[in-house]
């Protein structure tokens, strides 16, 4: 056949055409169908420590949970309410220092430390966003753009907790087993706790802000309250990510405010798939250890990351989710026309 | 006439109401009553100052000057979801569907409002039973037929004559007492709008009282009790529609030198 009379068509498997609705309960095959996808992401995650050669490479499996975090919590707020978040630096900073303050100043143990650090991180970080939220798109985008530097920038003018010393003396995890499972543990519950979210009314209501703010308030809903309940939940789980960054690495200070915990996010969340989720956590799971391997070129390694991220951007735009739901739900194959 | 408006004092009133937009009048001082269980019709030309009215009663922008009261409450500069909470609703001009929700769905969340939990929604009786089928029950209502796929189809798929029913239904939802109807006709075909002024007329027997801005004249004075023009953001005559059809600077400034007859034809 030659390219000008065939074309290729994609036709749903049988197999997922069978397992939609309620009819997969009757059938083992069909329910393993719409499981394992979940079954491999917890499973694997859960198995990454134990597979990773020596404590280096499992440390950086924790770092990549970290980073994670911030991604979906990124993917939320853009793609679920509308609220492109630039600000994911910001979060981890603040998160990181509330749980360094408890632990070297109070003496706290980092299990307490972490959730203190994440339901007192998300009340501030969302009192400081709370001037910003009527903004939409890139005017929300720049303005939280700056609000990691402009904190880095107060704790380095007014010398705060160590000033570019940081906060030493963090008590680390009790073991490297526990560190691991702790994060690992944390991203699973965020995830799945997320999709439940998106799925119920109320996430019905933050869809509804990101299409039409005003049909909303038209609505007689409130919409500033939705949208700080939102950023609430993100940076929650942003500043939850930070505070376990510095109980890794056992010290807080002014790198954590740094660019990278906000380009790096939105880099795995393109990589892996807008608006999906469970993208953004295997965009990280790629990007994070790149980075390392990349490593030993030095500066080099910038260019062969953007060289990474640009050729993603053109040929798989829209993400590896998409691009493996359509491999697992659809077959694919050339025709005459 | 089904409702004689001059006994009951007014449900919503505007009070030498203005706006002006960097140095532009958009209303300048305009004056309005809307009494419990009428229909009245505000017209103008384009630019007149109809949709500012509505954008002021609804919060969506503050009165330069002047005050509006609804039920006595002067509701002047309040948030617009504390407006849609206290029962004025309004459809937009240029609508504004969910497009990326079914059309179901559209209406799940003004019954997610915490008006629609007080009173039920549309026919509800205070208690919120399932939002989804309150939300079928609605639109069936409006117009979607309810054993087709229509409620279901994705909103960016609806043609325009949908998408003007969502924009009532969803106003609908919150069990309005007002309802403003912003141009609800505009770009609808003859046999949509032959079949949307029934609708009108049973929402008005609903006890629901409503203000439709049009350019539609002939359906616009089917329906209303009393017509308002408006022209240069000031109001130039109020009455009945008969008054209005009769009066001479209307036929001047909405009609320019045309007979009203003829303009009444091709409407």
């Amino acid at each position: 056949m030659s390219k000008e009379n065939r074309r290729k068509e994609r036709i749903d498997r049988g197999i997922k055409v069978r397992s939609d609705g309620l009819y997969a309960l009757l059938s083992w095959r069909e329910m393993a169908y719409l499981i394992a996808p979940r079954f491999i992401l917890i499973a694997g995650l859960l198995a990454l420590p134990l597979l990773m050669p020596g404590l280096y490479w499992q440390r950086v499996i924790s770092i990549v949970c970290i980073y994670a975090m911030v991604a979906i919590s990124f993917d939320f707020l853009a793609h679920y309410v509308g609220l492109v978040c630039l600000g994911g630096a910001f979060f981890i900073g603040v998160g990181g220092y509330i749980a360094g303050i408890f632990n070297a100043y109070f003496g706290m143990p980092p299990l307490v430390t972490i959730p203190l650090a994440a339901i007192a991180g998300g009340g501030f970080c969302t009192l400081l966003l709370l001037p910003c939220l009527p903004l939409r798109g890139v005017y929300f985008a720049i303005v939280t753009l700056m609000y990691p530097l402009f904190m880095a920038r107060i704790i380095e003018a007014f010398d705060l907790f160590g000033g570019t010393d940081g906060i030493l003396g963090i008590d680390s995890f009790s073991s490297a087993f526990v560190e691991q499972y702790f994060v690992v543990g944390i991203l699973l519950v965020f995830l799945f706790g997320l999709r439940r979210l998106v799925n119920t009314d109320m996430g019905l209501i933050f869809t509804a802000i990101m299409d039409n703010d005003q049909a909303v308030r038209a609505s007689g809903i409130n919409i500033t309250h939705y949208k700080a309940l939102a950023v609430f939940i993100a940076s929650a789980m942003g500043c939850l990510a930070g505070a376990c960054l510095t109980h890794i690495y056992m010290w807080s200070g002014i790198s954590q405010f740094a660019l990278d915990f906000s380009i790096l996010p939105i880099a795995a969340t393109v990589i892996g798939g807008a608006g999906t989720l469970a993208g953004p956590v295997i965009g990280c799971l790629i990007l994070v250890p790149i980075s390392e391997l990349l490593r030993d070129f030095g500066t080099l390694r910038i260019v062969f990351y953007a060289s990474i991220l640009v050729a993603f951007i053109l040929f798989r735009s829209d993400g590896i989710m998409a691009f493996a739901k359509r491999k697992y739900e659809q077959i694919e194959r050339w025709t005459q026309v | 006439m089904r409702h004689n408006s001059n006994q009951t004092p007014p449900m919503l009133r505007m009070e030498n109401v203005s706006k002006t937009f960097g140095g532009v009048a958009a209303l300048s001082h305009v004056d309005l009553d809307v009494h419990e269980g009428e229909v009245l019709g505000i017209i103008g030309p384009n630019g007149s100052g109809k949709t500012t009215t509505v954008n002021a009663i609804t919060g969506f922008i503050r009165p330069s000057g002047g005050r509006i009261y609804f039920k006595g409450k002067d509701i002047t500069g309040k948030k617009p979801h504390k407006i849609a909470d206290m029962g004025i609703t309004r459809t937009f001009q240029i609508m504004r569907p969910y497009y990326s929700l079914p059309a179901f769905k559209n209406l799940v969340i003004p019954l997610f409002s915490p008006r629609a939990r007080r009173t039920g929604g549309w026919r509800g009786g205070g208690n919120l039973g399932d939002r989804k089928t309150i939300a079928i029950d609605i639109l069936e209502e409006i117009g979607f037929e309810r054993d087709s796929y229509i409620p279901f189809k994705t909103t960016s798929t609806l043609p325009t004559g949908y998408l003007k029913r969502l924009e009532l239904a969803r106003c609908l939802a919150l069990k309005p007492e007002i309802l403003i109807c912003d141009e609800i006709f505009s770009g609808l075909s003859m046999s949509e709008i032959a079949s949307m002024v029934p609708l009108i007329e049973r929402l008005q027997d609903d006890g629901i009282t409503i203000v439709m801005i049009e350019h539609r004249l002939r359906e616009l004075f089917q329906v209303a009790n009393r017509v308002m023009v408006l022209n240069f953001g000031e109001k130039l005559v109020e009455g009945t529609p008969e008054e209005v059809m009769a009066d001479d600077r209307v036929k001047e400034a909405y009609f320019g030198s045309e007979k009203i007859e003829e303009v009444m034809t091709y409407a």
